[in-house]
């Protein structure tokens, strides 16, 4: 599509970009002494659906929609945007497989506003009719099925899923004309790499659980990645700092959460750039970003406030803005 | 007197539409992208209407380059006059070239400016106070429509029918 068909998409996103939470606001937040004085701040900035009660949970989720209702005001062309909810389409197939399987009904399970909703995916799984889903889909499907079936390993199910999941977005990356949806697919592939090798390093995990569990990237060596985790975390940190993943290492020095946060952060920096992009679909997608960014910051706070952490437990955690 | 040597008026009114539909086409395009954009910001703050609009008209004055150059072209071969002059075919294809900078360089100019100025609009919408220094980008693009102006503006009065 012709990046100018954006300009008027841009610049309705550029206007809203000035109500994103900044810095000083989320500062505010984590300085806030109860969950109950956080609410009442966002709802000032317009956050929730204005109704008398307050609920955390209903007013996040208002939030996320009104991000999406935006996005799907604003934009010429739905599709592009298909590759960021690959991974709650396949959140929604391994909780269905899980939930057959294992005869655990119930519960809220699925990601509503997946591109295939909770019960859809359920009948697909009872019914066995994987083909109803996309090729590499239905191939995974068939596969975390079988093996859940057979061994009632629930982490081989969500491994053979989960890999899918990424290949997937890396294929979308690939295919992409958007400059911004392969930036987007590589970094989630690599840092998604980059997390299973960290985990697998302090867990001890085997070569071939991590070859089954990664996907391949462009900016990072599988084999070596692979390689470094089996010689314990500090490998990973001496192999990260080889790489464009150097902060990871630093991360990983200072403790788990903020090796947690820099991954958030480093998704944030792939998206930076679009702030000084006029046209494109780039900007859009880093808009849409920025909100589920800033949401999962403040249910981190709350959640933080609710369990009585200490405000630089809190802070610690705290992902970088857009803003 | 052959059809070929009565050319010379036909390629002066060429100049003249080219003057002016390719430097109003150019006009056209950048007012169009600047106004998405434009319409994009008011959408979600009205208030900003009076700085986005003046961005917006800033590639409009290509077209107007246009018209004048047609216009002097017009009253120069005396169409606009009532009597037309005797144009040979070498005044004629003067005409015609002088006439080309402000229609090309109109064109890739006013397109070119409505993407710098559809850009500044999106400065406005985030920070209203540098409307100034957002107007200047646009406006540099302006610089090589006024230089185009300014030759073809020379020429067409310099050829002598």
């Amino acid at each position: 599509m012709n990046e100018l068909e954006y300009t008027y998409a841009v610049a309705r996103v550029r206007a809203l970009e000035t109500s994103l939470l900044t810095d000083s606001v989320i500062d505010q937040l984590v300085n806030c002494k109860t969950p109950e004085q956080c609410l009442q701040i966002l709802e000032e900035k317009g956050w929730g659906s204005n109704d008398a009660n307050i609920d955390a949970e209903e007013m996040l989720k208002r939030e996320e929609e009104k991000a999406w209702e935006v996005i799907c005001d604003v934009a010429p062309d739905l599709s592009v945007f298909d590759v960021l909810s690959l991974q709650k389409v396949y959140h929604n197939l391994k909780a269905a497989i899980k939930a057959v399987c294992t005869d655990v009904r119930g519960g809220n399970i699925f990601c509503e506003d997946a591109k295939i909703s909770g019960d859809e995916m359920m009948k697909i799984v009872e019914n066995k009719e994987f083909s109803r889903l996309p090729a590499n889909m239905a191939n995974a499907a068939k596969e975390a099925y079988e093996t859940l079936l057979q061994t009632r390993d629930g982490q081989l199910c969500d491994i053979i899923i989960d890999r899918a999941a990424l290949e997937a977005i890396s294929e979308a990356g690939r295919h992409s004309k958007d400059a911004i949806i392969r930036d987007y697919a590589e970094s989630t592939v690599a840092i998604a790499d980059i997390k299973i090798a960290v985990r697998g390093a302090k867990t001890g995990k085997s070569q071939e659980f991590m070859t089954r569990a990664m996907a391949s990237c462009d900016s990072l060596n599988k084999n070596e990645l692979i390689k470094a985790a089996l010689g314990g975390t500090d490998a990973v940190k001496e192999y990260l700092g080889t790489t464009m993943y150097a902060g990871g290492a630093a991360a990983l020095e200072e403790s788990p959460s903020a090796f947690e946060r820099w991954c958030d952060n480093r998704m944030m920096e792939t998206m930076r750039p679009q702030k000084y992009n006029a046209f494109s679909v780039g900007p859009l997608v880093a808009y849409l970003f920025a909100r589920q960014n800033e949401i999962k910051t403040v249910r981190i706070i709350l959640t933080g406030k609710q369990n009585g952490f200490s405000d630089e437990m809190i802070r610690e955690r705290v992902r970088a803005m857009y803003v | 007197m052959s059809l070929f040597e009565q050319m010379g008026i036909v390629y002066a009114l060429l100049g003249a539409a080219i003057a002016v539909l390719f430097a109003g086409a150019g006009s056209a395009l950048g007012v169009g992208i600047a106004g998405q954009a434009a319409a994009g910001v008011v959408s979600e703050d009205p208030s900003k209407f009076a700085q986005v609009l003046i961005l917006q008209l800033l590639p409009g004055t290509q077209g107007l380059y246009g018209l004048l150059v047609g216009f002097i072209t017009l009253s120069k071969i005396g169409i606009l006059g009532g009597g037309l002059a005797d144009v040979s075919v070498q005044n004629g294809l003067l005409i015609l070239a002088a006439c080309l900078p402000i229609g090309i360089v109109g064109l890739i100019s006013g397109r070119s400016q409505g993407k710098t100025a559809a850009a500044s609009i999106g400065i406005v919408a985030k920070k209203p106070d540098q409307f100034v220094k957002a107007m200047l980008f646009p406006a540099m693009v302006e610089t090589y429509a006024i230089l185009a102006l300014l030759i073809s503006f020379l020429a067409v009065n310099g050829v002598q029918l």
